[in-house]
């Protein structure tokens, strides 16, 4: 019997038969996992599956090639509920949980990522300028990827002041006088991404997001024929709604 | 030695059995060894159920249709919550399933007519709004007549999505729009309930 135990963050569960589900998690332990849950979309289980819980789990199979199923499933904390009323924290949710459904791959353990998740999800729930965290996590989906954009200095100059775009081909950053000339070829770098002390101000978290969604496209979807999930669009929408973006 | 290894043939129940079986398995909540039950259960009386089951089925077949308004199953289209001018047609209640519209008729505690989605949208099963019967939604919001969309949709991430969605379509549309309330369910013991319906009942706390 092999398997693994920890905390994990319940991301999807499609139905299996009547009372089971196959749930889809990302761990601490082994990065994105899926398992059985017997009597997942029963009564007593079934607010554990739902995207966003947080979960203590063990994971149990007879061979490590096996679906297998989880066990021991205990919340760890405020899950989706907190988010229910709030469409943008809701589609912020939707969208984390189909990016990482559709980009990592299933057992690479990936610590770093897990405790972004957790973080975010968290932030979700209690602070309002959780929108910067969404971009930031979504640059470090890139970097856990292999995909990381380089920020240190401008790729033209070397400068490390006053940088203010990327270029969409390599993801370096280049300073706002050696980047004039490229301006309508190049992405817009917000400043909050340089560092914690930069607040974002108005049109930042819009310009976060082109500059995520096209690497994100670009690097992670577009090679294997995926498009970017439905649920980023609507956390877009929901955002600019309530004048967030 | 060929005939100590020569078995008898293992007793096998007809075409017609195996076929009944097989279809009945396919019926939620039951399995094989269910349907296997089932069959017999019918078999034995054939008179007293099986009969009036065939006909009874031959007849929901023939003559139940989905209404066209509201998405309900009736033997009418409309149907006859549509049809009955007792209810208030000034209430519209948006339902995912009409098994959650025959668990609001069964409750007696709503008198108005009803939308029924077909599903919710879902990321992971790759429902978008135009698989859902969103667009009939809005048309007869904007035929007029209606002044509240009650989302009577599932406590989940998926359905508290899609009813943000419909929220958001609905808002200039001049009708008020509510959702139901999440909490406490009747008869419920605070030390059984999980967190998150806590968490909700404590946020829609009201003065007693």
């Amino acid at each position: 019997m092999s398997g693994w135990a920890g905390r994990a963050i319940a991301l999807g569960a499609r139905r299996l038969g009547e009372n089971d589900v196959i749930l889809d998690v990302l761990s601490d332990a082994v990065g994105r996992a899926s398992g059985l849950v017997y009597g997942g979309a029963g009564k007593r289980k079934r607010a554990l599956v739902e995207p966003g819980s947080r979960l203590e789990l063990a994971w149990r199979a007879r061979l490590d090639e096996q679906l297998g199923f989880f066990e021991e499933i205990e919340s760890r904390g405020a899950g989706p509920a907190h988010l229910m009323d709030d469409a943008a924290a809701l589609a912020g949710l939707a969208s984390m949980s189909a990016l990482l459904l559709e980009v990592t791959a299933e057992r690479q353990p990936c610590l770093g990522l897990f405790e972004a998740s957790d973080l975010l999800l968290d932030a979700m729930g209690n602070y309002q300028n959780w929108p910067a965290l969404y971009v930031r996590w979504e640059m470090g989906l890139l970097a856990e990827m292999g995909y990381g954009l380089d920020l240190s200095q401008c790729a033209l100059t070397g400068s490390h002041d006053d940088l203010a775009w990327v270029s969409p081909r390599t993801g370096r950053a280049a300073s706002r006088e050696a980047g004039a000339p490229f301006a309508d070829k190049l992405l817009v770098l917000p400043p909050f991404l340089l560092g914690g002390q930069n607040k974002p101000e108005s049109g930042d978290i819009a310009d976060g997001f082109a500059l995520m969604g096209h690497f994100i496209d670009r690097e992670l979807l577009s090679p294997v024929r995926k498009t970017m999930p439905e649920a980023r669009a609507r956390l877009i929408f929901a955002l600019g709604k309530t004048g967030r973006l | 030695m060929a005939e100590m290894s020569a078995r008898p043939r293992r007793a096998q129940a007809s075409p017609e059995i195996e076929r009944l079986v097989t279809l009945l398995a396919k019926l939620p909540g039951f399995g094989p060894r269910s349907a296997r039950r089932a069959a017999l259960h019918l078999l034995k009386k054939r008179d007293g159920l099986m009969q009036p089951l065939s006909q009874a089925l031959a007849d929901a077949a023939q003559s139940v249709r989905t209404c066209q308004r509201c998405g309900n199953l009736d033997t009418s289209d409309p149907c006859s919550v549509c049809t009955d001018p007792a209810r208030d047609a000034s209430t519209l209640c948006v339902v995912v399933d009409v098994a959650d519209l025959w668990a609001l008729e069964r409750s007696g505690a709503y008198q108005g007519h009803y939308h029924v989605l077909g599903g919710v949208l879902s990321a992971l099963d790759g429902v978008r709004p135009e698989d859902l019967r969103i667009a009939s939604l809005l048309a007869r919001v904007q035929a007029g007549g209606v002044s509240e969309v009650v989302l009577a949709l599932a406590a989940t991430v998926e359905g508290q999505t899609t009813a943000h969605y419909l929220g958001d379509l609905l808002a200039d549309q001049g009708v008020s729009v509510t959702k139901l309330a999440h909490g406490v369910p009747v008869g419920g013991e605070l030390d059984h309930l999980d967190d998150g319906t806590l968490l909700a009942a404590l946020k829609a706390r009201r003065s007693v």
